[in-house]
């Protein structure tokens, strides 16, 4: 168990299934996630890792409300979801800032939405810009940013809302190796500024053994479920460059690695079912 | 890049003077180029030609904008409403392939011969190439970008303000071009059909005695005006489209 672990639960799925209609066929349907229960701890960092086409980011968007489960249900803070997640911050894999509003524009939107006062939400804005290192390109546009820069506009967006649970969906998949590990320490470092429960979805083992308390390894698609947990008992503070070269580390990734091979295999149609 | 234009104007011009005067095109039914140059003068000398040309931009400009503003609402809500759009996509795509500018002469009928109905020509033309801008526009605003204002907390209202709207605009912008020059078309023909004033009446009163040199001022006039109201489009565009990536141009700057 976590040294974070303080016993509340932060969210829980209880067997949740989802079912889509199958694509162009009638009456036929596709199980993406199926029966998957699964809690987080309040303040828990929790990594879901799986082979491509896997039910991730299907889970993601159940706990934030974006999808409603076919079966079973979610709680948010001991409090049933209905609809949208409000307790929930959400880190997209792709672009989604406002390409027509500048980086602080950006940061104030959410404040905007909540009706909070132009000048106060300005300057908690210039804030969080400072605090992702952008001060000085509050005024430019998402397209005049690079991309690690609009990840981390994105980051200082959702986090200026103090949002108790921060979903985040592979956020940093299409940066290069460089700026994405960057990007990690950064959020490493927000975090452990400012504890709060994070459930983060990726591939990548490494990027999920590096910053997680615990990985949860999904099976295959269709019809996925959580296959096995491992408790990452690495010491805090971590560096993501550093931490790779742990001997503990490497152990996990062995250990994690045996357990997703057998599902990657498959999902590429290289086992035979 | 400018001189090249004035200089390829200038060359066809000149051909046309010379052909003219030798008589190998015929003056009567060609028009002469220093004729109807002397003809738009002698209008803005005499000032002939502002009651025309002020009834004409006024019926342009109210087709514009309010042809651009029903097609923007129209646009929004379709494109918010799958009920509605589906209901009326049949009507909207039959309507909009309509040759409209024979309905012109009903709308003097139901409008009168004053500028209404000629406004209502414009509007018909303009309003259906917003309107299909629009609705594509905001069908294709990005889900991540939608998602993530839901989850920043913004309500229904607030998408629409902060998100549907400005998605929207790109696409308005880029229909605005086509309507500029649409507007003028309604104002014009709606004229041509039955006015006492205008730019469309001096032509069509030109015609009438077969003096071709004012009927090409009268054009020549109408394109000025549609180059100078797309130019102005293009002017509000830069100033409210700031966030847009700028296309690399290719070329030399000379």
């Amino acid at each position: 168990m976590s040294a974070r672990q303080t016993g509340t639960q932060a969210l829980a799925f209880d067997s949740v299934s989802c079912t889509f209609p199958a694509r162009g066929r009638a009456r036929e349907t596709y199980t993406a996630v199926c029966e998957t229960s699964l809690t987080i701890a309040d303040g828990e960092f929790v990594s879901l890792v799986g082979p491509t086409g896997c039910g991730k980011s299907t889970l993601l968007n159940v706990a934030a409300g974006l999808l409603a489960p076919t079966q079973g249900q979610v709680h948010v803070l001991g409090q049933r979801l209905h609809g949208l997640n409000r307790e929930a911050g959400y880190l997209f894999q792709a672009d989604a800032l406002f390409p027509w509003r500048t980086a602080l524009d950006n940061v104030i939107a959410g404040l905007e939405f909540r009706s909070v006062p132009r000048d106060a939400a300005r300057e908690s804005a210039m804030q969080w810009l400072k605090r992702v290192g952008l001060e000085s390109h509050a005024a430019k546009y998402p397209h005049e940013l690079s991309g690690g820069m609009r990840k981390r506009v994105a980051l200082a967006q959702t986090l200026i809302l103090e949002p108790k649970l921060l979903l985040m969906d592979e956020p940093f998949s299409a940066l290069d190796v460089q700026t994405r590990q960057l990007m990690e320490n950064e959020l490493l470092n927000l975090w452990s500024q400012d504890v709060r429960t994070v459930f983060f979805v990726t591939h990548d083992l490494e990027e999920a053994i590096a910053l997680s308390d615990r990985v949860v390894v999904l099976s295959a698609g269709p019809a996925c479920h959580p296959i096995g947990e491992f408790d990452i008992d690495l010491p805090r503070p971590r560096d993501v460059q550093e931490i790779g070269l742990h001997p503990r580390f490497v152990e996990l990734h062995a250990a994690i690695w045996q357990a997703l091979k057998h599902e990657v295999l498959k999902a590429h149609g290289l086992l035979d079912a | 890049m400018w001189p090249w234009h004035v200089l390829l104007l200038a060359i066809v011009l000149a051909a046309w003077q010379i052909l003219t005067k030798t008589e190998i095109l015929p003056p009567f039914f060609f028009g002469e180029p220093l004729q109807v140059g002397s003809r738009i003068i002698n209008w803005f000398v005499t000032g002939k030609i502002f009651p025309h040309l002020g009834v004409t931009l006024m019926e342009t400009l109210l087709a514009f904008s309010i042809g651009t503003l029903l097609g923007l609402a129209a646009g929004l809500w379709l494109g918010l409403t799958p009920f509605a759009a589906r209901l009326l996509d049949p009507y909207m795509t039959a309507v909009n392939s309509m040759p409209r500018v024979i309905l012109a002469p009903i709308f003097a009928v139901w409008f009168g011969l004053g500028i209404w109905s000629k406004v209502v020509l414009g509007v018909t033309l303009v309003f259906f190439i917003v309107f299909f801008s629009v609705y594509h526009g905001v069908r294709e605003v990005s889900p991540v970008v939608l998602a993530n204002a839901r989850m920043l907390g913004a309500n229904r209202r607030q998408l629409l303000r902060h998100v549907y709207l400005p998605s929207a605009t790109a696409w308005v912008f880029a229909s605005l071009h086509t309507s500029v020059g649409m507007a003028f078309v309604g104002a014009v023909v709606g004229e041509y059909l039955g006015s006492a004033r205008g730019v469309g009446y001096l032509i069509l009163q030109a015609e009438g005695v077969f003096d071709i040199n004012t009927v090409l001022a009268g054009v020549a006039v109408l394109t000025a005006c549609a180059l100078l109201l797309d130019r102005l489009v293009t002017v509000v565009e830069r100033r409210l489209l700031t966030w847009r990536p700028v296309q690399a141009e290719t070329g030399s700057q000379s």
